[in-house]
């Protein structure tokens, strides 16, 4: 296939990608509104106004970032594991395979796909954001960048996830017990100065602080882990996770027999 | 400006369709003047994970415009040859070439001169057909104005363009299987594969899927088809491959094949009672039950004897035919042969 054709079968799996999650809006952009709309009230309004500052700025300003960035990386995650786990499963995934469609234009294809829905989400939960708090972005380059960077990153978590998948079951595990336990620890709603040095150490580990400590900079200006760093660790990760997908692609391992 | 822009869109598009129209033919004009084979397989293996030997070096040359059966019991090794063909299983050894092209120099080249229909229906059940048949036609780099005047010809040759809009999941079995040949086809392949294409399938819709397939034949695409129902191969293919235990253990044409039946057994309907025994001199015979006698025909037999030593006993035939198909005694045959 030359470029243009490339082109072509990419720009089709983007669009099937969007179709599919604009056709079912009330299980995929839906919830993440009304949970963050949620966050916001209990957390941000009212025990947020016991709390007081956090990291020299409101409670609410403080954790709007990390919630954003939160659904950002669940939607980003949970698109492409359900969708190509679908795929899989209900064998559709072979009109992939067997067309001469190379690999990585698959992976990106699945990739961007879990990017929009992350970029569409958070504008949803953005504009909620905006009624409890007054937005003021400190950089618009760095959450722009952030925001790609990281949902790409999740997007090839998610495909990962859904290559080993086996059941139903698995897309959720890993969603249920590793995600959703590292964005919490992540810094989503306090402050690593608040950990004990050992735990900081510990959280160091965990690529959700970079994330969300690289957005709440773009956005509020502060951060607890320097920028420079956070970047260079988002982009070790999606190497990484970059390169372990198409490794599963190339093999067709739990694709191919 | 904005009609300039239409002019040049529509030339585009006519530009577009002429291009891939002209190097189909040039492939296929060249493939049959040269003789290149459509699909040619040599000493082909396949050891699954498990150690079970799939394939066991088979070798197959399809030529360009047959119509082509490939039979065989359940697990011979029919779906894991397609499957490498297709790219859904690797292969152990050996090569393959689709219309010259070696998969494992230029997999993808080859891919494109493939359409495939799997036993499975493998397409997702909430997406309408005419998505379904446009997504497929993007995945071969169709642009997508073409991608759906290709789906609409072949929705519409396959009586599907009134359900176009309707979610798979909802379409009866013989409409998902034709959505399938529908979806094959929307890149024009040369090469057609089909498994199991007729399995779920009622009469009347086997028949006129019979005659799609023939006319798409006549037009130059080649055609490899797997199937249980031996008539629909008897009615369709020239040639035939039987596989069992991962061999092939029959590959000639198909008249060939039926010329090399020694016997037939048919079966008679009477219309008087018969007798306890019947005996026809040279012929064996089994009493079925009190009208029904069955009669075994070797090569080279005068069937009109039988009627005249029923008729001399006074026995008359309301009716005629055969027990088996003949081409499903020849199968068994053979896979009891290879055994």
């Amino acid at each position: 296939m030359n470029l243009r054709e490339q082109y072509v079968a990419f720009m089709t799996i983007i669009r099937k990608e969007i179709k599919r999650y604009l056709r079912i809006w009330t299980q995929t952009l839906l919830p993440s509104a009304i949970t963050m709309s949620l966050y916001f009230v209990i957390f941000g309004t009212l025990i947020g106004s016991r709390i007081g500052e956090m990291g020299g700025f409101s409670y609410m300003e403080f954790v709007v970032p990390g919630l954003i960035m939160m659904a950002i990386v669940t939607n980003s995650y949970s698109n492409v594991v359900s969708s190509f786990f679908g795929s899989k499963f209900s064998g559709s995934v072979e009109e992939l395979l067997v067309s001469p469609v190379s690999n990585v234009v698959i992976l990106m294809g699945y990739v961007v796909g879990g990017v929009s829905r992350g970029l569409l989400v958070a504008m949803v939960v953005t504009l909620v954001s905006l009624f409890f708090t007054d937005l003021t972005i400190h950089s618009y380059f760095i959450v722009v960048v952030v925001v790609l960077m990281t949902s790409t990153l999740f997007a090839l978590a998610g495909f990962i996830n859904a290559v080993y998948a086996n059941s139903f079951d698995d897309i959720s595990i890993i969603p249920t017990f590793v995600l959703t336990p590292l964005i919490y620890l992540g810094g989503v709603f306090y402050s690593m100065d608040l950990l004990p040095e050992f735990w900081a150490n510990v959280s160091k580990l965990n690529p959700l602080v970079y994330v969300v400590n690289a957005f709440r900079y773009g956005v509020l200006g502060v951060s607890d882990v320097s920028l420079p760093v956070a970047f260079v660790m988002i982009i070790i990760f999606t190497t990484l996770a970059f390169t372990y997908s198409m490794h599963l692609l190339n093999s067709g391992k739990r694709l191919r027999q | 400006m904005f009609k300039i822009l239409l002019v040049i869109h529509k030339w585009y598009r006519v530009w577009e369709e002429m291009r891939v129209q002209l190097r189909a033919h040039v492939s296929q004009t060249a493939a049959h003047e040269q003789m290149i084979p459509a699909l040619e397989i040599e000493n082909l293996s396949k050891v699954y994970d498990n150690d079970f030997e799939a394939l066991k070096g088979i070798s197959l040359t399809v030529e360009p415009g047959d119509f082509f059966a490939l039979l065989g019991p359940n697990g011979a090794g029919k779906s894991t040859t397609i499957g490498i063909i297709c790219s859904l299983v690797a292969k152990s050894a050996g090569k393959i070439s689709i219309f010259g092209v070696d998969i494992d120099k230029d997999f993808p080249a080859a891919k494109r001169h493939i359409g495939i229909v799997p036993q499975e229906f493998n397409f997702n059940q909430f997406e309408k057909g005419l998505d379904i048949v446009v997504n497929q036609a993007g995945y071969y780099g169709l642009a997508p104005d073409l991608a759906k005047e290709r789906a609409e010809k072949y929705l519409r040759e396959l009586g599907l363009w009134e359900q176009r809009d309707i979610p798979a999941r909802m379409l009866s079995g013989g409409m998902k299987r034709r959505l399938m040949i529908a979806r094959s086809l929307v890149h024009e392949p040369q090469l057609l594969i089909l498994d199991e294409p007729s399995a779920g399938v009622d009469i009347e819709m086997r028949r006129s899927m019979w005659d799609f397939l023939r006319r798409i034949n006549a037009q130059g695409t080649t055609i490899i088809l797997t199937t249980h129902y031996l008539e629909e191969a008897e009615a369709l293919c020239r040639h035939i491959a039987i596989i069992n235990h991962g061999r092939i253990v029959e590959n000639t044409s198909m008249k060939d094949l039926l010329r090399q039946l020694d016997r037939e057994v048919f079966i008679l309907d009477c219309l008087e009672e018969l007798p306890p025994a019947v005996t026809i001199e040279g012929f064996l015979t089994r009493r079925i039950d009190d009208h029904t006698l069955e009669v075994e025909v070797q090569k080279g037999q005068n069937l009109n004897v039988v009627f005249t030593a029923l008729d001399v006993a006074d026995i008359h035939i309301s009716s005629m035919r055969n027990r088996a198909n003949r081409l499903e005694e020849m199968f068994v045959n053979l896979v009891e042969g290879a055994a």
